[in-house]
């Protein structure tokens, strides 16, 4: 009975483990490799590529400038309120990405909440690139500043004061100490915040549309495409899991490849050099 | 100088209070300059006041070197990594250091912005008992050739007795006595003070006698006599290196004489710490071999009038 019972879970893990990666095989499967490369040079997918890598590092170096210092500031203290923040934050995760898109639009659209003022400014936000921006900085945000709060929480407050008993002002504090701690951390973070915004569709569609060489990013030409030519949906898509591989390998590489390398200086300086 | 007390003194919060981590009232003033000051409204930040602090758990910065660590606050640390012992270091980080070079290091880190006062919280308790002593004796030259006005603050006696000319005693945020460490071994305040140096405090109630003497009865119906006066509910206080043991009660002049059952023997270097009933003996590890005391044996201890405080209960 424990046997029959064992044997179905395992097999259980199996068929889950086949059925996620299955259709990531499939990808690779239906068109020749060399095909897929190929299709990877239309300009549908060049046009793709460029405005997304654009609009991403755009967006990303954004959200880590400001959501930093903004984490720090969250994580540091303690007010009345601060669950209240940190539910605001959080909010954004659970909508689904059709409704930021049309929350984007009705507060940044020219007959949105701001659009009057950005019109006077001269500034026309929905649809171009500048819209891209912002929803992918919509999508980013919660997630970079949840984890990145969290990162600088567990950053041992006594070594802050140690830092400032020895003279050192807010800036330097945040600089020399905190953020080195809240490294591991807010790396992780930032590599989960940029495949999410990488990956955003919903409110990218809404509020920048599909324009090809100019809104249209890299998932928004995955669908253009998938009425069109086939192959260069494909290939975009083969895209994203080689990124995809090489994100999680890095997230699961770069702790425990610090963490060995400062055991290794352990062993090896601890044991002669102790005397002294 | 020192503060010693039970943990939940106050004596870390005076310490933050000093260093300007601690929200306080009232008025710190270094040198002619205030730090604090309520009634002025002057609260200058931690950044800005000359303090060298050596925390509790020593709070070395994980990522940064020895080297990065001292000249955290100040550049230029090479004279101070060789003055503590530290050059052969530098580049380790340290989690590689032992607890005595950890504490070297944060005490280096705290001195080298030429602080004009230096607070340690603790210095001694993140140590294992092998090490403490060693480290303490260290630490007092140490303390010394920084010549500085110092504050230690530490829950043992011994330590401060050790690293401080002047030791204050806080008991729930209050300061019960101030004195060189042989004052307060001579003359205790009160009981807590008393055993706050290791003596023993004995309950009783006293009673004067003839010849000038007071009489203590313990709740045991034991009689403790003291050159001392006091009436009513009062402690007797003795020290345990002031205590003779002996298997069978001696004629000699000692005026007390407590029997019991030996309860534990305790070497500790070339002393041995006997408990007897409500008394602790402390006598050399000769002196134990000649009597060959054991654990269970029956013993007496004496010990003089005239080496007997007593002090009143409260307080």
């Amino acid at each position: 009975m424990k046997h029959a019972f064992t044997a179905a879970a395992v097999a259980a893990a199996a068929l889950a483990l086949a059925f996620l990666v299955l259709p990531v095989v499939a990808l690779f499967l239906r068109v020749p490799l060399g095909d897929l490369i190929d299709a990877l040079g239309t300009p549908a997918a060049r046009d793709a590529l460029i405005v997304s890598i654009k609009t991403s590092a755009i967006a990303h170096a954004t959200v880590l400038l400001v959501g930093t210092p903004a984490a720090y500031a969250i994580g540091r203290s303690r007010f009345q309120g601060r669950t209240l923040v940190l539910s605001l934050i959080e909010l954004p995760l659970v909508l689904p990405p059709a409704v930021a898109g049309i929350a984007l639009l009705v507060t940044f659209g020219r007959l949105g909440l701001l659009g009057g003022t950005l019109d006077a400014l001269g500034i026309n936000v929905a649809f171009t690139q500048l819209a891209v921006i912002l929803a992918v900085v919509f999508v980013e945000t919660p997630l970079y500043l949840r984890a990145a709060i969290a990162s600088f929480e567990g950053v041992d407050g006594t070594l802050l004061e140690a830092a400032r008993t020895l003279g050192a002002r807010p800036f330097r504090v945040f600089a020399r100490v905190a953020l080195p701690l809240a490294g591991a951390g807010l790396g992780a973070a930032s590599a989960l915040a940029l495949a999410r915004g990488l990956g955003e569709f919903g409110a990218t569609l809404l509020f920048a549309g599909s324009l090809q060489g100019v809104t249209q990013t890299l998932p928004l030409a995955v669908y253009a495409q998938f009425e069109v030519n086939l192959d260069t949906a494909l290939a975009i898509g083969a895209l994203f899991v080689v990124f995809g591989v090489a994100l999680l390998l890095a997230l699961k590489l770069i702790p425990g490849w610090t963490r060995s390398i400062s055991l290794w200086t352990y062993r090896s300086a601890s044991s002669p050099s102790t005397s002294s | 100088m020192a503060l010693v007390g039970p943990s939940g003194a106050g004596k870390t919060t005076i310490l933050r209070a000093l260093a300007g981590l601690h929200l306080a009232r009232g008025r710190i003033s270094v040198d002619g300059t205030d730090w604090l000051d309520s009634s002025r409204g002057i609260d200058v930040p931690a950044e800005e006041r000359s303090v060298g602090l050596v925390f509790q758990e020593y709070a070395l910065f994980p990522h940064l070197t020895v080297r990065k660590n001292v000249e955290f606050g100040r550049k230029g640390g090479a004279a101070l990594l060789e003055r503590f012992g530290l050059a052969k270091l530098a580049d380790a980080k340290p989690r590689e250091l032992s607890g005595g070079e950890r504490q070297r290091v944060a005490l280096a880190r705290a001195l080298a912005p030429d602080p004009a006062v230096l607070l340690l919280d603790e210095p001694l308790s993140a140590l294992d008992a092998h090490t403490r002593g060693e480290v303490r004796n260290e630490l007092q030259l140490l303390l010394r050739e920084a010549d500085r006005p110092t504050l230690v603050v530490t829950h043992d006696f011994e330590d401060a007795a050790t690293l401080a000319g002047k030791v204050g005693v806080l008991v729930e945020g209050r300061l019960r006595q101030l004195g060189t460490p042989a004052e307060l071994v001579a003359s205790p305040a009160d009981p807590f003070v008393a055993s706050l140096t290791g003596a023993n405090v004995i309950r009783g109630l006293a009673r004067p006698i003839i010849s000038g003497l007071t009489e203590l009865e313990l709740p045991t119906g034991e009689r403790i006599r003291s050159t001392d006066s006091a009436e009513g509910e009062a402690v007797a206080v003795v020290y345990p290196w002031e205590i003779t043991l002996s298997q069978t009660q001696p004629a000699d002049s000692a005026q007390n004489h407590i029997r019991g059952w030996i309860a534990s023997l305790v070497p500790i270097g070339n002393r041995v710490r006997v408990r007897l009933g409500p008394i602790t003996a402390e006598i050399t590890k000769a002196s134990s071999d000649d009597l060959e005391l054991r654990v269970g044996d029956p013993a007496v201890a004496s010990f003089k009038a005239t080496a007997t405080r007593l002090l009143r209960q409260d307080a």
